[in-house]
């Protein structure tokens, strides 16, 4: 299947899913007024790997910001990776939050309560 | 003859000012989200402070096109422009301020006052189980956020949300908005 990538722009994260070697990346800012749209391709995306998976799958999530309109988008998308160890691939989800930014902190320990599923929180300099 | 420099100076050193009144399209909002952002990265060191006030700022401006999308242009009043809104970001000693003001049919403004009420009423903990209770329903919005945004205000900002509805005729009412964003005191 093919590479999503998919540009950074002024309220939009970079996008970068490689199924060939099981590794997915967004990171930067989310806040569009209608996330639904942006997130719909990828979405469909992760619904698609399921048949070409690979034994481990690396998820890389590095979000400076996100607004509300994003945040259900983003639930549905984490969702999505976790249910793909029903499918037989290892997961492991890395958060990814600048020093002292306690909200994204917060937001990462609060999506993996939600989904029931151990994220690495990692701390990265600004 | 034209002088400013007394306007100038009494304009705060180091601060934010800025006031818009007109209509508010997402192309504006963006505008002002940029214009606030860059002076936020000079004047606050504050990581959190910066994030909130922008945080904030994005959901206020948001909600604003979200409301006044709703608006029937057909309908007007002769008196007032229901179609424009009043945007106000401001800098006092200990706090940001942001306002906003905008026209809301009058069959809106109840929904929204209990809703406000409901939000005000509600402790940090509480905030967090409504927020995730709305995050995890599963009913997307036509914009996607699905009443999230006001909750998200008050958690992030940690303070009461103060508003007011004033009729103005049988169609549409008066919502003014505020909200505080205090400085880490610390810095």
């Amino acid at each position: 299947m093919d590479t999503l990538v998919i540009e950074p722009k002024s309220k939009t994260p970079k996008i970068n899913f490689d199924a060939s070697v099981g590794h997915m990346e967004i990171s930067g800012i989310s806040c569009a007024e209608n996330s639904v749209e942006f997130y719909k391709p990828v979405i469909d995306w992760i619904d698609n790997y399921k048949n070409e998976i690979k034994k481990d799958t690396t998820v890389d999530i590095n979000y400076k910001y996100f607004n509300t309109s994003s945040a259900k988008c983003i639930l549905d998308l984490l969702e999505r990776f976790v249910n793909l160890k029903n499918h037989g691939t290892n997961l492991t989800i890395n958060w990814y939050y600048e020093q002292d930014d306690e909200e994204m902190f917060d937001a990462g320990s609060n999506f993996s309560e939600i989904l029931e599923q151990p994220f690495n929180l990692i701390e990265i300099e600004q | 003859m034209l002088n400013f420099l007394e306007i100038h100076n009494q304009m705060k050193a180091n601060s934010i000012a800025l006031s818009f009144k007109g209509n508010v399209t997402f192309e504006l909002v963006d505008s002002i989200i940029i214009i606030i952002s860059d002076k936020l990265d000079h004047l606050e060191n504050d990581i959190n402070v910066r994030k909130k006030v922008y945080g904030v700022l994005t959901e206020c401006l948001q909600n604003l096109c979200n409301h006044i999308d709703k608006v029937d242009e057909v309908q007007v009043n002769e008196k007032y422009d229901v179609n424009s809104a009043v945007i106000m970001v401001d800098t006092e000693e200990d706090a940001y301020l942001i306002r906003t003001g905008n026209f809301i049919p009058n069959d809106k403004t109840e929904h929204l006052k209990k809703w406000l009420e409901e939000i005000n009423l509600m402790n940090k903990d509480q905030l967090k189980e409504l927020y995730n209770k709305i995050l995890t329903n599963k009913v997307f919005s036509d914009k996607g956020g699905g009443g999230l945004g006001f909750v998200d205000i008050a958690r992030k900002s940690g303070k009461k949300l103060e508003y007011s509805f004033q009729k103005i005729d049988d169609k549409y009412s008066f919502f003014s908005f505020q909200i505080k964003i205090n400085k880490n005191k610390q810095v």
